[in-house]
């Protein structure tokens, strides 16, 4: 029963991992391009929920909704100000600009919140369920079944919607894209602030759930490429799949190898894939 | 040629003021800014091989930095070696660890090494805190006093400065042979488009591979050379992200992928650290990390070529605001 109880903690938790991936892994299909911020803007989301709550007293209703404007805001932000423009310049300034930016904000958090960690108060997902003899807290319940919601939701406005149609018609064929009267920059726009909005969303929904610090990003941040590379690379749909498997094999690892292991079995599954199967699951070659 | 200063003159002069420094400002701290200011370049200069030549930019460096920190105290900690005896070990893991890293992520977009690069050394570095084999996370200690010349523990900065300099200056020697030979051109090839330079009949993985292995031997003299020093090595200060972070930062804000950028870089970032962390006292560090976090985004941003692009852009256009003002003063005289 407590190893059944494990593997719904992890799933639960590998839901949350998948929605924000999903943030990541977009980025990467739409623009070949790598966010090495992306673990910081989860860390974000969970400020901006903290931040709500201790100012306003919001439930987690506006709290969570709060996250996902402020991030998608600041994702449209930084792409107007920065990718925009080294999008085309050489590999080191792409890898450079949101390098600094993660050390920017995350070190600002540090500077801001301190290295301490904080969690919300328990007051509106407060307890547990019993689900056939398995005991879950609410926070995480509720928090893992939207985040699945959300991530599917994801996929579907990339596959069944007009916008997802432009949005991939960019990612295939800019040229082609323009021609068809779809403006690329916009598109791109869009998907920085979808992208960053997913982070803040699942970082808010982990917030009610779990403590957290400002070292949580870097954490966020690897655990994103681990999953975006099991998933393959621009793939909504095998993100979700992959943040499952990576939650559950992170819960399995610190059950029985000790919670300090669970990091180390992840990363090394990441060096393994690159080896033996760079393109993930789901992904084409 | 109206240059005020010859290329060869301004090498002549670098040297000198190097050579001339710890004995001109001899002081404590100066000193110590010192042989921190010249192991940055050897890092940096070191990264630079692969990340600013190749243009293959790794954001894990100090997994070959952490490997050449911890060799020697270990063998020094298990069987009493003088440490410097652990150096061609720690040479010799770096390569291998480079290889195993190249292989899989040169077959594909440079995205993917950085990634490979990040996530490896984050990998070492909490597996070395949970390995009690290596001090866990309390880490090495290295002989208190020296038993002899051997050890290379010395009270004064002094001795540290001058072998820092011969390292630096071998390092840079070797860089410049590449500049100029095959390998050199190759390299820029590789970075100016892989496609091209594959069409023309470069072997492309074999000539990164060969890069990230060399960059990485000199990455690991460095850790080496630091623990040496420093006698004193745990976790974080051999793997910790902000390693990597000061290579990548002092040879961009310098000029990747140009022989005197990270010195420069060093020159510039490394007293510019240390007054901040005088300014804003021990709680400065983080501050410090905001600053890096700042410049690497306007680098990236504004000038990505680093301030040698800078100063050739400044140059060229002097120049020809000079040839423009000649030219229609000789029109007018004619």
């Amino acid at each position: 029963m407590v190893f059944l109880q494990v593997i719904v903690g992890g799933l639960l938790l590998g839901a949350i991992y998948a929605l924000f991936s999903s943030g990541l892994t977009l980025i990467w299909g739409m623009m070949n391009f790598i966010n090495f911020a992306h673990g910081e803007f989860v860390m974000l989301g969970m400020y901006v929920a903290f931040l709500v709550v201790v100012w306003i007293g919001g439930g987690p209703a506006i709290f969570t909704l709060a996250a996902a404007f402020a991030l998608l805001v600041l994702g449209v932000a930084i792409y107007l100000s920065l990718i925009r423009h080294v999008i085309r310049g050489p590999m080191l300034a792409q890898i450079l600009s949101t390098f600094g930016l993660a050390l920017l904000l995350r070190y600002t958090a540090f500077y801001i919140f301190s290295a301490n960690f904080v969690s919300l108060p328990q007051t509106w997902l407060a307890g547990t369920v019993n689900l056939g003899g398995i005991y879950l807290p609410v926070a995480q319940l509720v928090g893992g079944v939207l985040a699945i919601i959300l991530t599917l939701a994801l996929h579907v406005l990339l596959t069944r919607t007009v916008i997802g149609s432009r949005l991939l018609a960019v990612a295939e064929d800019r040229a082609a894209a323009m021609l068809m009267g779809i403006r690329p920059d916009r598109m791109q726009m869009l998907a920085w602030g979808l992208s960053a909005g997913a982070a803040g969303i699942a970082g808010a929904l982990m917030a009610t759930a779990y403590p957290w610090s400002p070292s949580v990003g870097e954490t966020f941040g690897l655990i994103a490429f681990v999953v975006v590379a099991l998933g393959g690379f621009g793939s909504v749909l095998g993100s979700l799949y992959a943040g499952l498997i990576i939650g559950l094999i992170q819960a399995i690892s610190a059950f029985w190898l000790g919670a300090i292991y669970k990091d180390i079995v992840v990363y090394g599954l990441f060096v393994a894939l690159l080896w033996f199967r760079p393109q993930g699951l789901m992904g084409k070659a | 040629m109206n240059r005020i200063l010859s290329p060869r003159l301004a090498i002549v002069l670098l040297a000198a003021a190097l050579l001339a420094y710890p004995l001109v400002l001899s002081g404590a701290f100066y000193r110590d800014v010192g042989v921190t200011f010249l192991l940055a370049a050897i890092s940096a200069s070191a990264w630079n091989i692969v990340g600013g030549y190749a243009g293959q930019v790794s954001v894990g460096h100090s997994m070959f930095f952490g490997l050449g920190a911890y060799i020697p105290l270990l063998f020094y900690t298990l069987w009493g070696w003088p440490p410097m005896a652990g150096i061609p070990a720690a040479i010799a893991l770096s390569i291998g660890l480079s290889i195993l890293i190249g292989m899989p992520t040169f077959r594909l977009t440079g995205h993917y090494f950085s990634m490979a690069t990040i996530a490896v050394a984050e990998l070492i570095r909490i597996f070395t805190g949970t390995w009690d084999f290596v001090g866990a996370a309390i880490g090495l200690q290295g002989p208190a006093i020296a038993r002899g010349w051997w050890d290379l523990t010395f009270r004064s900065e002094l001795p540290y400065y001058y072998l820092f300099l011969v390292v630096l200056a071998f390092l840079l020697a070797v860089t410049s042979f590449i500049e100029r030979r095959r390998f050199g051109f190759y390299l820029r090839g590789i970075k100016a488009s892989e496609r091209a330079a594959r069409s023309l009949g470069v072997p492309v993985r074999r000539t990164k591979m060969q890069a990230l292995a060399l960059s990485a031997a000199f990455t690991s003299v460095a850790g080496s050379l630091y623990v040496i020093k420093t006698g004193f090595i745990d976790p974080d200060s051999a793997f910790g992200i902000l390693i990597s972070v000061q290579m990548v930062i002092i040879a961009a804000l310098g000029g990747a992928g140009t022989l005197f950028g990270p010195l420069v870089g060093a020159l510039i970032l490394i007293p510019l650290q240390s007054a901040t962390n005088t300014w804003f006292g021990g709680g400065g560090s983080g501050l410090t990390y905001i600053l890096y976090g700042g410049i690497i985004v306007l680098i990236a941003r504004f000038e990505p070529g680093g301030l040698f692009d800078l100063w050739q852009r400044l140059v060229s256009r002097f120049r020809s605001s000079q040839a423009f003002a000649a030219r229609s003063y000789e029109l007018r005289n004619r």
